[in-house]
């Protein structure tokens, strides 16, 4: 029974992961940018999302607002920082960690150094008995909430002009400007949804991982770490690399306390010998 | 040459001198610095020359400090032995890095290296036992090589005596026909393979000698602060090494040298006077990208260019 345990809170954190991996994958699908203030992203999604439950006692409320506001930063950096350096990666990445340090620093001013837990919203505080052991609904619905954003990524990206535009953009950004679409305003409304799904990641990882500083470099690595393996601009690869590393994680840290990040980066490192672009990514 | 070598003479002499104006504290400031220097100018060959972007460098630091220390304070090793061996270590572990990662490039390359180094970070903070885990290792001597190297001064030479050699070293593989083919391979590898040079040997070549000379810094570096943490290994470390050399000018071994001396002395600057360095350096990292993206070295060039205009 215990399997089943471990099996499930490793799929629930991967759906966390994937909220974080889809954003940093569509983002160096469209633009070939390496966002390292990905991580920043969540931690200030889940500090934010923590003050609103504070102050309004509604978590749902902090699952909208926060994300917004953080996709507002986001929009921000790439209209006024990043787009500058269109295919420059190493000016990119120099400017997404000085951002990575400064939202580091700013959150430890705004919220200090205690981690802070969100509550649970209250219908989903409770636990429902798998096998005669209890389980915490909250992990469940976070599994059901992952697989409903991934339909709707799914859904946008094949189903909707959008996300014509988008997969005409990833393919090749010129032609597709040359067809007529708005690339430039594309890459705002991509940037502005990474950064969004990042965000909500946070408020919903909030009740079981928290924000800590330091936890924007965390989660920024297992992020990267699921688009190494998934593959780059792959939606399919951010959902199978998420539950896979959430998966290994999780076990890592159950049987292998000491080496838990080996557990991680021994696959990756073979996969990434086998398949240098990742299980789904393009060459 | 007859120039650039005039120069280094003068600069080793400058050098050499300060031991009898700064205050210990000071000294042990710019023996700090000669360390990071050479880091930065470790990672500027495979950055500048070979243009293969790292967010991994302090890897091969920290393989560097962590195989000084352990062979010291767990297995009570000579000091003539644990130093080449933690330069090895770090020459191996590049090795096998490069083997890894260079089939990736760009911003791939760099969430690859970035992960990989992780690795090496996640061994040093989770077996407790062997490395102490988060306290690290402290209690690392000064070595003693003939004479005892605990004084600022003397330590103050000895690094002094091994920036100024891997600086030449450096130079020299710049200048030579290797350098030159890494420098062809950065402008376009297509065309460097058309011409019959394996690019892949070369590329692997210029990570190996960076990773090595990273980890000498590593072993300097371990001595200087007599005990080593995964703080060394650190991502914000090899985003350091990054801004130091763009911050000094990619591409140049001074510009890198400069930009470490600038760093290490704003940080010990700032951080003495607020809690918030930080915040200032990642405003350092937001300016220096908007405006100065090649650096003082190149904002000099830029200077003289329009001098000799006028």
């Amino acid at each position: 029974m215990i399997w089943v345990i471990h099996t499930l809170n490793g799929v629930s954190f991967g759906m966390l992961l994937f909220l974080l991996a889809a954003g940093l994958s569509l983002i160096y699908g469209l633009m070939k940018i390496l966002n390292l203030t990905h991580g920043s992203y969540y931690l200030i999604g889940a500090y934010a999302g923590s003050t609103i439950v504070a102050k309004t006692g509604s978590f749902a409320l902090a699952a909208v607002a926060a994300p917004l506001l953080v996709a507002g930063l986001g929009a921000i950096m790439e209209r006024f920082f990043l787009r500058r350096f269109h295919l420059d990666e190493l000016p990119q990445t120099l400017l997404t960690f000085g951002f990575l340090f400064i939202f580091a620093d700013l959150c430890l001013w705004i919220w200090g150094g205690d981690p802070v837990l969100l509550p649970k919203p209250v219908p989903l505080a409770s636990s429902i008995s798998i096998g005669g052991s209890s389980y915490p609904l909250y992990r469940l619905f976070l599994i059901a909430i992952g697989l409903v954003i991934a339909a709707a990524l799914w859904g946008l990206q094949e189903h909707t002009r959008i996300g014509a535009m988008l997969r005409a953009g990833v393919d090749d950004a010129e032609i597709a400007r040359a067809m007529g679409i708005d690339v430039s305003l594309l890459f705002t409304l991509v940037f502005s949804l990474g950064a969004f799904l990042a965000a909500l990641g946070g408020v919903l990882g909030g009740p079981i991982i928290g924000a800590s500083p330091g936890a924007d470099f965390e989660v920024m690595l297992l992020a990267f770490v699921v688009v190494i393996v998934g593959g780059l601009g792959s939606l399919r690869g951010a959902l199978v690399g998420g539950l896979l590393i959430g998966l290994l994680d999780n076990f890592g840290k159950v049987f292998f306390p000491e080496f838990a990040l080996f557990t991680i980066f021994v696959p990756m490192a073979i996969i990434l010998s086998f398949r240098p672009t990742g299980l789904f990514g393009r060459a | 040459m007859g120039r650039a070598l005039l120069i280094a003479l003068i600069g080793a002499a400058a050098f050499a001198v300060l031991p009898a104006l700064l205050p210990s504290y000071y000294l042990g400031l710019v023996t700090k610095m000669m360390i990071f220097a050479l880091f930065a100018m470790s990672l500027d060959l495979m950055v500048g020359y070979a243009g293969l972007a790292s967010l991994g460098h302090a890897a091969f630091f920290g393989l560097g400090a962590y195989t000084v220390g352990l062979l010291i304070v767990r297995a009570h090793v000579s000091e003539w032995i644990a130093f080449p061996a933690g330069v090895l270590a770090a020459t191996a572990g590049g090795a096998l890095f490069a083997a890894l990662a260079l089939r990736a490039r760009g911003s791939y390359l760099l969430m690859i290296t970035l992960a990989l180094a992780q690795v090496v970070w996640g061994i040093a903070f989770g077996w407790r036992t062997l490395t102490g885990g988060d306290d690290g290792l402290p209690g690392i001597p000064r070595p003693v090589y003939f004479i005892s190297l605990a004084g600022e001064t003397a330590f103050f030479y000895f690094v002094l005596l091994f920036t100024g050699i891997s600086a030449l070293l450096l130079a020299a593989i710049v200048r030579s026909p290797f350098g030159r083919a890494l420098r062809g391979i950065r402008e376009s590898e297509t065309r460097m393979q058309a011409l019959g040079f394996n690019v892949w040997r070369h590329q692997f070549t210029a990570f190996v000698i960076a990773a090595g000379f990273a980890g000498l810094a590593g072993c300097l570096y371990v001595y200087h602060n007599r005990f080593v943490s995964p703080d060394f290994l650190h991502v914000v470390v090899s985003a350091e090494a990054l801004i130091m050399v763009i911050l000094g000018g990619v591409g140049t071994l001074l510009g890198p040298a400069i930009g470490a001396a600038l760093i290490i002395f704003l940080e010990d600057f700032i951080s003495s006077q607020t809690q918030r360095w930080l915040l200032i350096l990642g405003i350092i990292y937001v300016a220096t990208t908007l405006y100065a993206p090649r650096g003082i070295i190149g904002l000099y060039k830029e200077y003289t260019a329009r001098k000799k205009q006028r």
